[in-house]
């Protein structure tokens, strides 16, 4: 349990809280090593440059400041187009989040993809994606490319170990809304998580990287411990 | 679905747990009576009987046996809701190990710590919990009374009166006015009069279209006010003329035999006139002389007990506690907390800091929902909001379709909840 909080809060570092140098790197990248990046990680589902179409996934020319799931003529999962009308934008912050683990920021993602950890190919690869937009910035501190400095959140306190009694108490703010059967219309499922997903997605949330009002405001006043011990019980839970 | 792990995180949380003696020692099971079975009660009930395993004894007193909710009724009214769809049983709240009584409780005595049933026999508890929702307000609107519930439907206690109202609206003359007149704060359901109005002006509209609607509101502002105003304008143009206090809308008297309304001193014919009054606690409240002079049972922020009687807490919309809205929603997350409460003084269970919660989704049209909500904490003297959202005005009407969508996953998600 120890070891996997600690990969969890690596995993959550590295995606909410880049250190302002870091958030630097991860803006400028190297587009001419992305274009490897792209081609051993990307290439097989999706397509960029002239000419490229949709094909296992869709195409990927102007992806910056566009709306998730935004091409009418591609079908994407229910969960990806949930969240484009909730107001995802493909930014670079949102862009890294969703490289580095696509179900973390989009549970229901059909997208499947592993995810890249690595913090410099993956800057590499977003540099490589934004000469294909529209009006790529090269200022790294202006949008769409810039990486806002997150709250730090430490090492320590992402190492909290959740206390599932707890987690047992304020899930029951999650059953007004999230059924217990894990009934998925109107409002999603949340039974059966993986415990690491479930602490990266309540922390984007309260980063807002994620949009949804009620869930924004629902992990605001949520707290780490808060997190650790939601995702300790439910991830006891028997399904 | 079950626990592990339980005794390892013990450890890790050994210091916050509560380790005071249970309040009733000796005794074989703690008893814990809870009045009335509706989002409160249901929710308090249920959640106390299946996590104390049997360890305390839960008794539930509610006088039907199927519940209407008011949430969704106005859907009903609107034709996007069945209403068998609103009732739900008590076979559930039975099944988590509560006794469920069908009678009506008529009165407390708080020092024998007994509930009086109209059968006669006498409940006893170690800890009471009063959730009856709301009564009307004694002529609060000049000429109506419960009497006249037929003549000119209140409609805001969900059940058969949501279906008189409708029936009268199906049934009223082509180019008829039905009139709402809209209560004064505080009552139950803030957005549920505008919701009502964008309800029967969809129905209208199909159905009897040179209609006319006429919302007479004491109040200056009212809830979602610029979200329904930008609806009714886009859906049903010119039908909807509101009278606020400005125009006389505060001093409004009706005549149920004649079927007029009097708004400052003007008298205007109607067809179809739906009296929301002004609201207080239910009448046991009341009786069991938890509420002040404004009516409402006054409790403590940090877990709805009665500021009355330390044995006793109050759920829900009969419930003054401060900034959270009178909604079915607020007094399931209330009766959470109260869960939470009762079973660690009764058993030494942990017990964790009150967290509360509301969300209100409303239909203005067709896939065209609308959500207002917060997140509240105990302040010293009352809850308190710490976080709010509301829907924009002008939002994709995607986004308004996805919205209504999650209110339906919501009304199966929280009456799951409630009833199991």
């Amino acid at each position: 349990m120890k070891g996997l909080f600690l990969s969890v809060s690596l995993s959550v570092g590295a995606v909410l809280a880049p250190s302002a140098s870091l958030g630097q790197a991860v803006a400028i990248g190297d587009a001419e090593a992305g274009a490897e990046v792209y081609r051993r990680e990307c290439a097989s589902c999706h397509q960029v440059g002239e000419g490229a179409t949709h094909r296992i996934g869709p195409h990927l020319n102007h992806i910056f400041d566009r709306g998730a799931a935004s091409h009418e003529d591609f079908r994407y999962s229910g969960a990806l187009e949930r969240q484009g009308r909730d107001g995802l934008t493909w930014d670079l912050r949102r862009l890294h989040a969703y490289i580095e683990n696509p179900r973390a920021l989009v549970s229901g993602t059909r997208m499947s993809y592993r995810g890249l950890k690595d913090e410099e190919r993956r800057s590499d690869l977003v540099a490589y994606l934004r000469v294909f937009s529209d009006q790529p910035q090269n200022i790294p501190e202006a949008a769409p490319t810039a990486i806002r400095p997150e709250v730090d959140l430490s090492p320590e306190i992402l190492a909290i170990v959740g206390d599932v009694e707890y987690g047992e108490y304020l899930s029951q703010e999650c059953s007004t809304c999230h059924q217990r059967s894990g009934a998925n219309e109107g409002i999603p499922g949340i039974v059966g998580w993986p415990e690491e997903d479930f602490v990266v997605a309540m922390h984007a949330y309260k980063e807002k990287l994620r949009p949804h009002a009620v869930m924004q405001s629902v992990s605001a006043r949520l707290g780490e411990e808060e997190i650790a011990s939601l995702a300790a019980y439910f991830a006891a839970l028997d399904e | 679905m079950k626990l592990q792990r339980r005794t390892f995180l013990a450890s890790v949380s050994a210091a916050s747990a509560v380790m005071a003696a249970p309040a009733v020692m000796g005794q074989a099971r703690p008893r814990v009576v809870v009045i009335g079975g509706g989002s409160g009660g249901g929710t308090v009930a249920r959640y106390v009987a299946k996590d104390s395993d049997g360890a305390v004894d839960v008794t539930l007193i509610e006088p039907t046996k199927r519940y209407y909710t008011c949430y969704f009724s106005n859907l009903y009214l609107g034709g996007f809701w069945d209403y068998n769809a609103l009732g739900h049983g008590y076979e559930g709240i039975a099944q988590a190990g509560v006794n469920v009584i069908h009678d009506w409780a008529i009165g407390v005595d708080r020092d024998a710590r007994t509930v009086t049933l109209a059968s006669g026999s006498s409940v006893p508890y170690d800890k009471l919990v009063v959730a009856p929702g709301i009564d009307f307000v004694d002529n609060a609107v000049a000429g109506w009374d419960i009497t006249k519930q037929s003549m000119m439907p209140h409609a805001y206690k969900s059940g058969t009166q949501v279906q008189l109202l409708k029936n009268q609206i199906e049934n009223m003359r082509e180019g008829g006015t039905f009139c709402m007149v809209a209560p004064p704060n505080p009552y139950r359901c803030p957005p549920g009069p505008g919701e009502r109005v964008s309800m029967v002006a969809h129905m209208l509209s199909q159905s009897n279209p040179t209609a006319k609607i006429l919302i007479v509101d004491p109040k200056q502002n009212f809830s979602k006010q610029a979200l329904f105003e930008e609806g009714w304008a886009k859906h049903y143009g010119g039908m909807i003329t509101r009278i606020g206090p400005d125009f006389g809308g505060a001093n409004v008297e009706v005549r149920p035999d004649s079927m007029e309304v009097v708004i400052d001193g003007q008298v205007e014919s109607v067809d179809v006139c739906n009296v929301i009054p002004a609201q207080k606690a239910g009448k046991i409240a009341e009786l069991a002389g938890l509420t002040n002079d404004a009516g409402w049972a006054p409790v403590t922020p940090s877990d709805m007990r009665s500021t009355m009687d330390e044995n006793v807490f109050v759920l829900g919309d009969a419930a003054q506690q401060g900034a959270m809205p009178k909604s079915g929603f607020s007094a399931n997350s209330q009766a959470k907390v109260v869960a939470n409460v009762v079973r660690g003084e009764l058993t030494g269970s942990r017990i964790f800091p009150a967290r509360y919660s509301n969300t209100c989704w409303s239909l203005i049209a067709t896939d065209d929902g609308v959500k207002v909500g917060a997140s509240y904490e105990a302040g010293s003297e009352q809850i308190e909001s710490v976080s709010s959202f509301i829907s924009q005005t002008g939002e994709e009407a995607d986004l308004r379709r996805q919205t209504y969508e999650e209110s339906i996953g919501w009304y199966n998600g929280i009456t799951a909840d409630i009833f199991g």
